[in-house]
């Protein structure tokens, strides 16, 4: 009989406290998220400081959590993984540290695991059919990669944003028409009342690199168009505003997705990330996925935020594959995709 | 009984057992490299050397602060999950109740004073002659305060901790009664004295689980001190 292979995973990049017990890196026993959104809505953004600190608080019960609604002991794990990069430095060594005391004193391997290869990892969960190779498009507040997965665990960015991350640059434009943090399920639910032609945005594009991405010439260009508004004393339609904005971003998206599938001749394509979740994005990805004869993939919105799960998942194949960390592991807030 | 000590609030980092009122083992480094690099090898080291299985010990003490926000934080993570993965309990001992503990036996006032950046140090006053007393429990405050504060006790002082070498000159030239400084095997945090206070605290039933333990840092995060209005 197959030995089962239970990994017990900790996430805690960003503002999420997370947990969960995956076993053999495709059934999600438990998925434990303790958010602190509301509490950074209060300053606009994420503050690392306030997120470290709720961290500490919460690690413990969040764990407990997963381990209890998996109906399982911590001694039945194989393994512990943990996100150590990257993120907030400080964010993710509350994990870091976690995990490892934890592994230490529980006597079972660790493992070291990268955000990103968590999030496109969070893909194969509900589509059991998902294996390598195939194409993702990786789009959070802080990410926008454009990644071949060789196999599992093996990655080659292909693509990449020159500047803002497209997550991040909803966020500033939700702040500039008022909507809020986040910005992202902010102007998702906004624009779904507006003409997303009413307004021409540019398409960024960045000479020479058809895979990358740019985002900073486009929010100028909304920053402007709605101080020349302002100037003008003309109304802003927030709706049509941020619906004609998210259609540049989501073309921009979409089109080098395809581009590289089709380019690369990888007939699977997976969207990954919290900005997955955008319903925009979802549907024209689908729509041009279908005309081009490609399959898409993406997690449900629960496996697209931030959460444990993923880097399960990730987890049970860096395991596989032999990957163990030493009780030296480090965070490190600029881990590159691919590397150790 | 065995309490295991863990010290990480400040550049030093270290673990230490401590087993019916001896020191069975001691490791510490004062050293640049961060502590998530030193403070689970070190204490795997010492696991190995002393031959000891984790499971006997009976609790888990760590300094909880006040000291760097991270540091604290790394220590605490750490013996939160090794309290989570061993089901014992956790004991919070104040970073400078410890520091004036290994300072046990000397005359006068006891002053740790740790560098808090902003002109202010983390501090305290302590009696430690036959047992430790806290004269003025652990806060953060200004160096001329402190100076002026001691000028008015009239006692002699005993300073120690990583705010010496910043505020020497200031102590030097403010303060009217006799003082001194710590020597170097005692002028620093000691996980060593941590555990020791753990084994007290244990004794005295003085635990909380893993789960509610959290760091004391004294200070708000700066965004939060910024939106009440305080711009100091």
């Amino acid at each position: 009989m197959k030995e089962e292979i239970y990994i017990l995973a900790i996430e805690s990049s960003c503002d999420e406290t997370a947990a969960s017990v995956v076993k053999n890196g495709r059934v999600v026993l438990s998925n434990v998220i303790s958010s602190q959104i509301a509490l950074h809505t209060l300053y606009g953004g994420v503050v690392p400081e306030i997120a470290s600190r709720k961290h500490i608080e919460k690690i413990n019960q969040v764990i407990e959590s997963a381990l209890e609604e998996a109906h399982m002991e911590l001694e039945q794990m194989t393994a512990i993984a943990v996100t150590y990069g990257p993120g907030l430095v400080g964010a993710l060594l509350v994990g870091v540290a976690e995990a490892k005391a934890i592994a230490y004193a529980a006597k079972k391997p660790l493992i070291g695991i990268h955000h990103i290869e968590g999030h496109i990892s969070a893909n194969y969960i509900e589509h059991p059919d998902l294996a390598p190779p195939f194409v993702c498009l990786v789009v959070s507040g802080g990410h926008t990669h454009l990644v071949i997965v060789r196999d599992y665990g093996e990655f080659e960015i292909v693509g990449r944003t020159r500047d803002d991350a497209a997550g991040e640059a909803f966020d500033k434009v939700a702040r500039a028409v008022g909507l809020g943090y986040p910005g992202g399920p902010k102007i998702d639910k906004a624009a779904r009342e507006g003409d997303p032609e009413a307004i021409w945005f540019p398409r960024g594009k960045v000479e020479g690199s058809p895979y990358d991405f740019s985002f900073s010439g486009l929010k100028s260009c909304v920053l402007n168009h709605i101080n020349h508004a302002k100037m003008m004393g003309e109304e802003i339609c927030v709706p049509d505003l941020v619906a004609s904005f998210q259609a540049s971003v989501v073309e921009s998206l979409v089109s080098r997705t395809v581009m590289a599938a089709k380019g690369y001749g990888y007939t699977k394509v997976a969207i990954a990330g919290g900005v997955a979740s955008n319903t925009a994005l979802r549907s024209r990805m689908k729509a041009v996925c279908e005309k081009e004869g490609l399959s898409l993939y993406h997690p449900s919105p629960i496996f697209c935020t931030d959460n444990a799960a993923m880097i399960g998942v990730a987890g049970y194949h860096e395991y596989k594959k032999g990957v163990r960390s030493g009780w030296d592991l480090n965070a490190v807030p600029h881990l590159k995709l691919g590397e150790r | 009984m065995k309490i295991l000590g863990i010290e990480s609030s400040s550049l030093v980092a270290g673990v230490a057992i401590v087993t019916d009122g001896v020191l069975t083992g001691e490791y510490g480094v004062d050293y640049k490299k961060t502590h998530s690099q030193t403070l689970l090898p070190m204490l795997d080291e010492l696991v190995k050397l002393l031959e000891l299985d984790l499971d006997t010990i009976d609790g888990i003490a760590v300094a909880a602060g006040p000291g760097s926000f991270t540091g604290l934080r790394i220590g605490s993570a750490t013996a939160k999950g090794l309290g989570l993965a061993l089901k014992k309990p956790l004991l919070h001992i104040p970073t400078l109740d410890a520091m004036a503990y290994n300072l046990w036996g000397a005359a006068g006032l006891v002053c740790p004073i740790m560098d808090a950046r902003r002109s202010q140090v983390y501090t305290g006053l302590y009696h430690v002659e036959a047992e430790l007393q806290v004269v003025k429990g652990q806060c953060a405050m200004g160096v001329d305060r402190l100076i002026q504060e001691l000028n008015g006790m009239g006692e002699r002082v005993l300073f120690l901790g990583d705010g010496v070498p910043v505020y020497k000159k200031a102590l030097e030239e403010g303060l009217m009664v006799p003082f001194a400084f710590a020597p170097a095997q005692s002028g620093r945090q000691r996980a060593a004295s941590v555990a020791a206070l753990g084994e007290l605290y244990m004794a005295q039933g003085k635990t909380e689980t893993a789960a509610e333990h959290k760091p004391e840092y004294l200070r708000k995060p700066q965004a939060e001190r910024e939106r009440e209005g305080d711009r100091t």
